[in-house]
């Protein structure tokens, strides 16, 4: 038995969990940027008009590590999770400039008990990130590892 | 003289090395992934990791901190074989595998190795070029592999 509100179990498919909002501040993207990926474009105003970004924007780690975050405080941190091998795809469609605001969710696709432990299960979800004028801004598929609530029950 | 040498395909570059410090770990994922097994030592030892190492965000973005502080070289490289490249924004992320932990203490070593090219229709004189890139550990084992589509202005 666990006491988080998420156990495997409640990954249900077509499952929609909202994320966020939150905004993204100049003075956080670029510290990111210039201890991880000191580009011009994520560093300086002028620079990102330039390039084809076509303004101050995120380093596509800074995006994908604000995503964690917002998936961290959506359910993660109060969930059974074992972390995860990896991500599929990670796309990223729109520029995420400074001072936007991301929304995003997280979609059940499918979702298997593990046959070696039963215990244990995998979650494939499709996650979605939009800005304040609802263009998608990033989308990634991964799946997650989590403790079934009821390993006994037929799940 | 050949875009592909140029763009050094084929070759596999070393970016660099870094030993991952408990300082950092926290640092990073206090920001961006606060689960306890990045956080906290004991928590760790408590958890499926057993003991505290790098949220996969982090490693991956030290893996950029590493090919940013390259690019300069690629690009005076290339020189050799014709005009500089430019390197753009990152498109996306392909089959990223964390395939062991990066615990405290370990030095990885970071490289990319650019797979192949293609014209982008809607850019003229950019190409979207495929890398897959890794990070070993200090036996050699490969702890981390992705793919990533990155914009190239190549005139």
């Amino acid at each position: 038995m666990t006491d988080k509100t998420w156990a495997y179990e409640d990954f249900e498919v077509g499952r929609v969990i909202e994320l966020g909002p939150r905004r993204v501040e100049a003075p956080e993207m670029v510290a990111f940027a210039a201890e991880f990926d000191p580009q011009p474009m994520h560093l300086d105003e002028e620079a990102g008009k330039a390039s084809i970004l076509g303004g101050l924007a995120a380093s596509g780690l800074y995006t994908a590590a604000i995503f964690m975050r917002m998936m961290c405080d959506a359910y993660l941190l109060d969930s059974t999770s074992q972390g995860s091998p990896g991500v599929d795809v990670l796309n990223f469609r729109k520029p995420l400039l400074a001072g936007d605001t991301l929304n995003g969710r997280t979609t059940v696709l499918s979702r298997r008990v593990s046959s070696s432990r039963p215990g244990l299960g995998f979650v494939s979800v499709r996650h979605e990130l939009f800005n304040q004028h609802g263009e998608l801004v990033c989308e990634l598929a991964n799946t997650g590892m989590f403790l079934l609530r009821n390993p006994g029950a037929a799940a | 003289m050949s875009l592909d040498q140029r763009l050094a395909i084929g070759e596999t570059i070393v970016l660099g090395t870094h030993t991952f410090g408990a300082g950092e770990i926290k640092a990073f994922a206090a920001k961006f992934d606060p689960q306890p097994f990045h956080l906290d030592e004991e928590a760790a030892k408590a958890s499926v990791f057993g003991r505290l190492c790098a949220s996969g965000w982090h490693t991956i973005s030290t893996w950029m901190k590493y090919n940013a502080a390259a690019m300069p070289g690629i690009v005076e490289r290339s020189k050799a074989f014709g005009e500089p490249i430019e390197f753009g924004p990152a498109a996306g992320i392909r089959d990223l595998k964390w395939l062991k932990p990066v615990y405290v203490g370990d030095t990885i070593t970071f490289t990319r190795r650019a797979l192949g090219h293609r014209p982008l229709a809607s850019r003229p004189g950019w190409r979207m070029m495929t890398m897959e890139n890794e990070a070993l550990d200090q036996d050699g084992t490969v702890v981390m592999r992705f793919s990533t589509m990155v914009l190239m202005k190549t005139g």
